[in-house]
C-alpha cells in the first residue's frame, strides 16, 4: 500500500481529506499496516524512530476559525506552527505555552503530539493547558470530534488533552482549537550572579510571591528572569527585584526554547530531566542547564539511564532521552506496572490493530 | 446547607436490590470496615440518597464511609467479588446527580479523608485527600501568602476530590483556569485496586497525560485517594468594576470588549435584573436595582498593574452605554460586590421553592441571543428565569424557577432546559461548562456527541473498569438510550440514530 497524499485535484477547501484519510486508516487497520504519521517532519528525533508508511498531514493546512474577542482559535493540523503565530501576533494575541518549533516546517499537529512547551509553560501552562477541543481519526478510521470551541467544557471525558503528549499513538490529529491569550504589553529580562542551588531556591521564591514572572532559567552562573505584564507591572517589579537589565533578552529565550544556545550545541545525547521545581540539584557528571524555574533541566553527555532514572525518580521526577544517544534503554521513564496496564488498554481502546506511529512513545 | 434533601422527586425506585443481596454486600463490607462505617438501613442511609440536584433522589442499596486506603480497597474488592457497583461521594454538592445513589449498589462516601497531608511552602504545592473542602486550602496556607486558585461558589462545602471529578471552575477560572489547570497529581485506586499516581510533582508525567483525563471523569474511572494542588501566590491587590446596563446586549458587548481590549480579567461575572432583586433581599451587596443587567470585573495583580487595568475596563464599560459604574474603594467593598455573586444560588432559592440551575456554555459573541431566546423561553413555558453567570468564558447559569408542588412544573422545566441546552449546541457550545453531566444531562450527550464519540468514551471507561463498576450509567449514554431519546424528539424527520434498534 501506498502512502496517503492528499490528492492535488481536491478543492482548496480540502472537504475530502478526512473521509478520504478515514479510508485509508480503515484499510490500513485491516492490512495491519503502520502508519507514521507526518507534520514537518522536525520532531523525528523525539521518541522512538518512526516506522510505517507516511501519512502526510502537511497539506491538510490552514485556519479554520480566528476570532480574536473569543480568545479561541481553531486550525488544521498541517498549518505550520509559524503561520498560527503570525496569524495571532496580527492581533496582538500568543499562544501562552510558547512552543519550541525545532525547525521551519513545524506544524500545529506535530507541537500538539509532542507537547511540548516553552519558557513560559511554568508560569502560564502547558501546551495541554491551552487545547480545547481535537478531531481526530482514531486507530479504527473513525471521524470523532471531541472537547470544542468555547472555553469551558466538561461534557465527556477531555479527550482533547489526552491527545496532547501522545505523540500520535492513539489519534492522527486533523482540527484542533486552543485558548489563546493576549500578548503581554510590556517584558524584560534580568540576570543574576548566582549558582545552581541558590537560583533554583529564587526562583522558587518569586514564584511565591505576586510578581508577573514568565519565563526563569539558569546557565553557568547566571539566572534570567523574564517579567511581563502591563508596562507599570513590569516597571514595578523591575525595580523590586533589582539585576542587570538584558538587551539581548529576547533572543536569549528564543534561542533557549529552540535549543539553539551553545550548551544544546555538542552534538552529543540529551536528556531532559522534568523535576518538582524547587527540587535539589541531581549531581551529573556533566553541565546542566535549568529552565521553567527548576522544573526543567536539561543534561548534555552519555549518561547511564537506570542510573539516572533511579535518582531522578527518587526526587519525584523522571528523565527523558531528548534527542540522541542509545535509546535501547527506552526513550521515556519506564511506567510502573498499573500504570503501563492502564496505558496498553487505552491504546487499544483508540487504536486496536496498533497500526498509529507504533513505537514511537513506548512498545506499542 | 446546601445540599438538603428537602423534597420527594419523580425518581421511581428500580432495580432495587434483593434484600439477601444487600445483607450479603453489607456483610462483606462489615468484614474489613469499622461496624459504624457500613450503612445498611433506611434512616441511615437517607443523607446520601441525593446531592445538590435534589429533584433526583434514590437511596443506595448500602454506603460504606472508608477512613484509609486500605478500607477502600477492602470495599473495592467486595464490589467486585458480589459485582455491586460503586458510586464515590464528596460532599454531595454536584448539581448534575455525579454521586446519585444507585438502588443495587455501594455509596462510597470519602468524608473521613479529610487531612491536609502537607503544605510546600516553597515549590507552591499541597497535598490533600480528597474529603478537604475546597476553601479549607486556601484557609490553611493564607499565612503563606499563598491560596488555591479555582473557587466554586460552593467552596466552603464541596471537597477537592469532587472538585477533580467535575473539573470544577470559579468566578476566577477565566484567568487562573480550572481545576485541571491547577491540580499537579491525582493519587487514585483502580477498580482492580490498583494505586497510581497520575500525573507527578513535577510540571509532567511520562506517557498519556492520564491526569487530564480523570480530571472531569466524574468518579467513572477510578478511585481519587489524594490530590496534589499547585498553590498560587496571593495578588498583591484587587479590585471589582461594578456596571450598570439598560439592557442585556450591552452587557454583552461590554464583556466582548474588555476582552477585546486585551485585558483577561480575574473574574468578569453578569447577574440580570430578577437575580439582583433577589440577592439584595437576602445579602446587601449594594446592587443597581434598576439596571436590566450589571457586569462585575475584578482586577488582580500588582497595585499598578491593577489601577492600570480598571481604569481601562471603566472606559470599556461606558463606551458600551453603561449607566452607572463604581470601583471597590477597599477590600471589604470589594468583598461586599462579591457577596452578592457568590450568594445567588441560595437567594434565588429564597424567593422560589425550586430551582433549576443550567450549565450551558456558548462562545461569547451568541450572548445576547442565547439570553433573548432564554426570556422568550421563559414566557413559552410560563417560567421565571434568573440569570447569573461566568460571562467572561461564555458559562451561563439560567436559574429556572419553579414549584415542584405544582402539578406539571418539574416537566415543564425539564423541557425549558433542554431546549435551552440544545440552543447551546446549535450556537457552537456544550451542555456542561463546570457542572458535569452526571445523570441530569445524560440524554443531551446524545444530541453533543456522534455515536462514533460515545462508543470511544466507553472503550476509554473500559480500559479502566472493563466491568462497568464505577459509577455506571452516569457521563456516558448507552447508544440504546441515545436511540429512545431520539425516537422522543424526531427533529425535522431525521433521526440522529438510524441504525439502531427502537421500540
Ligand atoms: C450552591 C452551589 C454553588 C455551586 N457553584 C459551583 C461553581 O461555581 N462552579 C462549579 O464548578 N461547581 C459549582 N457547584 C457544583 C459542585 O459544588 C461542584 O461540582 C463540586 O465539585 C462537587 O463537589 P462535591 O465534593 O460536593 O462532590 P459530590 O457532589 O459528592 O460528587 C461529585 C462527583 O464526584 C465524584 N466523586 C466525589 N469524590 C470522589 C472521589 N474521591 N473519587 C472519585 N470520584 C469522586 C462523585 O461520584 C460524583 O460523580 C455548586 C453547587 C452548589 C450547590
Amino acid at each position: 500500500m501506498g502512502g496517503f497524499l492528499a490528492p492535488t485535484f481536491l478543492d482548496s477547501e480540502m472537504s475530502d481529506f478526512i473521509p478520504q484519510l478515514c479510508d485509508h486508516v480503515r484499510r490500513s487497520a485491516e492490512a495491519k499496516t503502520r502508519l507514521r504519521i507526518r507534520g514537518g517532519s522536525t520532531k523525528d528525533f523525539y521518541g522512538g524512530a518512526p516506522t510505517g508508511v507516511a501519512v502526510e498531514m502537511g497539506a491538510y493546512a490552514g485556519i479554520i476559525a480566528y476570532e480574536p474577542r473569543e480568545l479561541v482559535l481553531t486550525v488544521k493540523a498541517g498549518t505550520r506552527l509559524s503561520e498560527v503565530e503570525a496569524a495571532l501576533a496580527a492581533e496582538r494575541q500568543m499562544l501562552a505555552f510558547e512552543p519550541p518549533h525545532f525547525g521551519e516546517g513545524a506544524t500545529i499537529g506535530g507541537t500538539v503530539a509532542a507537547g511540548f512547551s516553552g519558557p513560559r509553560r511554568p508560569y502560564a501552562g502547558s501546551a495541554r493547558d491551552f487545547v480545547l477541543g481535537a478531531r481526530i481519526v482514531n486507530g479504527k478510521g473513525e471521524d470523532l470530534s471531541f472537547g470544542g470551541r468555547v472555553i469551558k467544557n466538561v461534557a465527556g471525558y477531555d479527550v482533547s488533552r489526552l491527545m496532547t503528549g501522545a505523540l500520535g499513538t492513539l489519534g492522527i490529529l486533523t482540527e484542533l482549537s486552543f485558548k489563546v491569550l493576549p500578548r503581554p504589553a510590556a517584558h524584560v529580562t534580568l540576570a543574576f550572579q548566582l549558582e545552581a542551588p541558590q537560583a533554583v531556591e529564587q526562583a522558587n521564591l518569586w514564584a511565591g510571591q505576586p510578581l508577573p514572572l514568565s519565563a526563569a532559567a539558569w546557565q553557568e552562573g547566571v539566572l534570567r528572569v523574564r517579567l511581563s505584564g502591563a508596562e507599570s507591572a513590569v516597571k514595578a517589579a523591575t525595580a523590586r527585584l533589582g539585576g542587570d537589565a538584558m538587551r539581548d533578552g529576547d533572543a536569549f529565550w528564543k534561542d533557549l526554547r529552540e535549543h539553539r544556545l551553545p550548551f544544546f550545541r555538542a552534538g552529543l545525547p540529551l536528556w531532559r530531566l522534568s523535576l518538582p521545581q524547587a527540587a535539589a540539584p541531581i549531581p551529573t557528571p556533566h553541565a546542566q542547564l535549568i529552565d521553567w524555574g527548576g522544573g526543567q533541566r536539561w543534561v548534555s553527555g552519555e549518561l547511564d539511564a537506570v542510573a539516572l532514572r533511579a535518582s531522578v525518580a527518587a526526587a519525584g521526577g523522571h528523565a527523558t532521552l531528548f534527542r540522541g544517544g542509545d535509546k535501547s534503554q527506552g526513550v521515556f521513564h519506564p511506567l510502573q506496572p498499573a500504570l503501563a496496564k492502564i496505558h496498553k488498554r487505552l491504546k487499544e481502546a483508540f487504536d486496536p490493530a496498533g497500526i498509529l506511529n507504533h513505537g514511537r512513545l513506548y512498545d506499542f | 446547607m446546601l445540599n438538603h434533601c428537602g423534597y420527594h422527586g419523580p425518581m421511581e425506585e428500580k432495580n432495587i436490590a434483593s434484600a439477601p443481596k444487600r445483607l450479603a454486600v453489607a456483610n462483606a463490607l462489615a468484614a474489613s470496615l469499622p461496624g459504624t462505617s457500613v450503612l445498611a438501613d433506611r434512616e441511615s442511609l437517607k443523607p446520601y440518597e441525593c446531592d445538590g440536584l435534589s429533584a433526583y433522589r434514590q437511596p443506595p442499596m448500602v454506603a460504606a464511609i472508608p477512613a484509609n486506603e486500605t478500607e477502600v480497597a477492602a470495599a473495592l474488592a467486595v464490589a467486585r467479588r458480589t459485582a455491586t457497583p460503586v458510586v464515590a461521594r464528596g460532599s454531595g454538592t454536584g448539581l448534575s446527580g455525579g454521586a446519585l445513589p444507585l438502588a443495587d449498589g455501594i455509596l462510597l462516601s470519602m468524608a473521613k479523608f479529610d487531612k491536609i497531608v502537607s503544605i510546600d511552602a516553597v515549590s507552591r504545592t499541597a497535598r490533600v485527600q480528597p474529603g478537604v473542602r475546597n476553601l479549607r486550602i486556601s484557609e490553611a496556607v493564607a499565612h503563606l501568602g499563598l491560596y488555591y486558585a479555582p473557587d466554586p461558589s460552593s467552596q466552603i462545602a464541596c471537597s477537592i476530590g469532587g472538585n477533580v471529578a467535575e473539573n470544577s471552575g470559579g468566578v476566577h477560572c477565566l484567568k487562573y483556569g480550572l481545576t485541571v489547570h491547577n491540580v499537579l497529581k491525582v493519587r487514585a485506586m483502580t477498580i482492580d485496586g490498583d494505586v497510581v499516581d497520575l500525573g507527578s510533582e513535577a510540571l509532567d508525567s511520562p506517557g498519556y497525560d492520564l491526569l487530564a483525563l480523570v480530571t472531569g471523569s466524574e468518579g467513572l474511572l477510578a478511585i481519587t485517594l489524594e490530590v496534589t494542588v499547585k498553590l498560587l501566590a496571593k495578588p498583591e491587590a484587587a479590585q471589582v468594576v461594578m456596571a450598570s446596563f439598560p439592557d442585556v446586549e450591552s452587557a454583552g458587548d461590554a464583556v466582548a470588549g474588555v476582552i477585546g481590549a486585551g485585558i483577561v480579567p480575574a473574574g468578569l461575572e453578569m447577574m440580570d435584573r430578577l437575580a439582583t432583586r433577589a440577592v439584595e433581599g437576602f445579602v446587601n451587596a449594594g446592587y443597581d436595582l434598576e439596571a436590566a443587567a450589571i457586569l462585575l470585573a475584578e482586577s488582580d495583580g500588582t497595585r499598578e498593574e491593577v489601577a492600570e487595568e480598571t481604569a481601562r475596563m471603566i472606559e470599556v464599560m461606558k463606551a458600551n452605554g453603561c449607566t452607572r459604574v463604581a470601583c471597590s474603594a477597599n477590600d471589604a467593598e470589594r468583598l461586599r460586590f462579591w457577596s452578592g455573586r457568590k450568594a445567588a444560588f441560595p437567594a434565588v432559592g429564597r424567593i422560589s421553592p425550586d430551582y433549576y440551575c443550567i450549565d450551558g456554555s456558548i462562545p461569547r459573541r451568541s450572548l445576547a441571543l442565547v439570553l433573548r431566546r432564554t426570556e422568550e423561553m421563559s414566557v413559552k413555558y410560563g417560567l421565571r428565569c434568573a440569570n447569573v453567570f461566568h460571562a467572561g468564558d461564555g458559562n451561563l447559569h439560567p436559574l429556572i424557577l419553579y414549584d415542584a408542588n405544582v402539578p406539571g412544573e418539574l416537566a415543564r422545566t425539564e423541557a425549558f432546559a433542554s431546549e435551552l441546552l440544545e440552543l447551546c449546541i446549535e450556537v457552537g457550545g456544550t451542555i456542561t461548562g463546570e457542572h458535569g453531566v452526571g445523570i441530569e444531562k445524560i440524554n443531551q450527550m446524545c444530541t453533543q456527541f456522534r455515536p462514533g464519540e460515545l462508543t470511544q468514551f466507553h472503550a476509554i471507561k473500559a480500559a479502566f473498569d472493563p466491568e462497568g463498576l464505577l459509577n455506571p450509567g452516569k457521563m456516558v449514554p448507552t447508544l440504546h438510550r441515545c436511540a429512545e431519546y431520539g425516537a422522543m424528539r424526531v427533529a425535522g424527520g431525521k433521526l440522529p440514530f438510524p441504525d439502531l434498534p427502537r421500540f
